[in-house]
């Protein structure tokens, strides 16, 4: 059996220009900050999303609503993986009907995670319009669901890895590929 | 993963003190579903589970059910009264029929001690004890332990003294094994006539009167006196024992620090606690209420998911964290 190898994909100044570029389609895609709320997906996604508004509020001079949302109760599969040790915060700022909703994760992939958002969005409200914002698109999908905004496109096969780290959990900025951990 | 918490929750005595964190941790979020305009999450849809209450009980079925209608599954009630307990039906005859209609969980009151452990022994589901016999109540001293640690920050060191009936009580037994596990302080204070011969080899103080306790404590958790143990002659009146050791206004006057009151309920006004103090700024009673369903969640969910041999079966790209 090979050794995972690792490979960074996207340094710390990398990830900044990618949360920019994010940041800026954001704003196209929502034609500005009127209605917009950005619900990060825990536990990256949250940080994600903040860092998201920080851009918007730069640009714009205005502090959009950020949200909090754990799925871990919408998942499908509690039977097969067990409960998740420790369950996240959901806080979400007021109801969400009548918003634009973009939803922001570290990575896309089966899509079941997003799919689980988009049922627990649901009991908060009626959104306009549920947009995807995702910072690595690694391929992979089992639904079919796709991102509205990517930060990063990367082709992987299901034996690799995606690690995506924050300056405010890991103590940087940086996506590393690991190919070959897990078999 | 392994099993959280294996297959049936019987009682703190053989809970570890990191599983018991598990799901005081695991409750936090719970307490959040609870507030929300629409008040369920999907995670228990398509479970089945029957509340078999051979004792009358009204909050803690109540409790339970709401906890279960939170999480999706469905649920019936069976009581003892109207089924047929009533023609004889032994508990494994009664939890055997259920179980050929295909149920997942059991939560199972019942008077006599060892009930839980005696059914869970016995079925293919996931038993829960929601109090049998004088043996134990591990989700009422689960929402305690939350409850102290919401108001305190904290339970280890927390001096916690059991106030009334110990020697009947299934709810003080499951509060000591809970809290001692978790690093606290635990006392008891009661007529001596209710107090279990051993006791302080549990590893408890036990303090004479209730002035001591109220001297001594941060947390009173006062027990309710079963109006039936007067009868049984183990205390000479209701009145008599509130003059005794009813935790009234007067007596937490002189409590040298902020003190915090809890009780089980349901309450004897007036028989082990003053309403004053039942509804005044250091009771956390309803909180304990709230606090309880956010607790059964808890143990609901964590019990529904813990087959470690099918976690290993699904260990594939999609069981991971990032998808």
């Amino acid at each position: 059996m090979s050794r995972p190898e690792r490979t960074t994909i996207l340094d710390a100044r990398a990830v900044s220009r990618a949360l920019q570029h994010m940041a800026v389609a954001v704003l196209e895609l929502a034609h500005g900050t009127d209605d917009l709320v950005l619900i990060g997906i825990q536990r990256r996604g949250v940080e994600l999303a903040e860092r998201i508004a920080k851009l918007i509020e730069q640009q714009e001079g205005v502090l959009v609503p950020r949200g909090a949302l754990d799925i871990t109760l919408y998942r499908d599969d509690l039977q097969t993986v067990g409960p998740k040790p420790v369950i996240g915060e959901t806080r979400l700022p007021g109801d969400l009907t009548g918003k634009h909703a973009v939803v922001v994760d570290d990575v896309l992939y089966t899509g079941r995670t997003v799919r689980a958002a988009l049922d627990e969005l649901a009991d908060f409200g009626r959104p306009k319009r549920i947009s995807l914002c995702v910072l690595v698109d690694r391929g992979g999908r089992e639904l079919p669901i796709q991102a509205d905004i990517v930060g990063k496109v990367v082709k992987t096969g299901p034996g690799d890895r995606v690690d995506v780290m924050v300056q405010e959990l890991d103590g940087k900025d940086q996506v590393d590929l690991v190919r070959g951990a897990r078999q | 993963m392994t099993a959280a918490l294996g297959k049936d929750l019987i009682g703190l005595e053989r809970l570890s003190p990191d599983q018991i964190r598990l799901i005081l941790d695991t409750a936090e979020p719970f307490k959040e579903v609870s507030e929300r305009v629409i008040k369920k999450v999907p995670a228990l849809r398509g479970k089945t589970i029957v509340n078999l209450f051979f004792e009358s009980s009204t909050r803690t079925r109540i409790s339970f059910e709401f906890a279960e209608k939170r999480l999706s599954a469905d649920t019936v009630n069976v009581a003892a009264t109207g089924s047929a307990v009533q023609k004889g039906e032994t508990l494994v005859d009664t939890a055997k029929n259920l179980e050929a209609m295909r149920i997942d969980m059991v939560v199972i009151r019942h008077a006599s001690s060892g009930a839980a452990q005696f059914l869970g022994d016995r079925i293919r589901s996931n038993v829960v004890n929601a109090g049998d016999g004088k043996h134990e109540h591990p989700t009422q001293a689960l929402l305690d332990l939350l409850t102290i640690r919401d108001k305190l920050g904290r339970i280890e060191g927390v001096k916690v003294c059991l106030v009334g009936d110990i020697l009947h009580s299934r709810v003080a037994r499951s509060n000591i094994w809970g809290l001692t596990k978790l690093g606290a302080q635990v006392a008891v204070c009661g007529p001596h006539s209710l107090m279990p011969r051993g006791i302080a080899d549990l590893g408890v103080t036990v303090l004479r009167r209730v002035e001591e306790a109220i001297e001594w404590a941060d947390v009173l958790n006062v027990l309710r006196l079963q109006l039936e143990r007067m009868e049984a002659g183990f205390i000479p009146s209701l009145r008599e024992y509130y003059r005794v050791f009813g935790v009234t206004v007067e007596r937490l006057a002189k409590a040298p620090r902020a003190l915090t009151v809890m009780h089980p309920g349901p309450m004897n006004r007036g028989v082990e606690i003053d309403s004053r103090v039942a509804d005044g700024p250091h009771s956390v009673i309803l909180d304990q209420v709230t606090n309880g369903v956010a607790v059964r969640m808890a143990v609901l969910y964590l019990l529904a998911g813990g087959r470690p041999e099918l976690a290993d079966a699904a260990k594939g790209p999609a069981a991971g964290g990032t998808d």
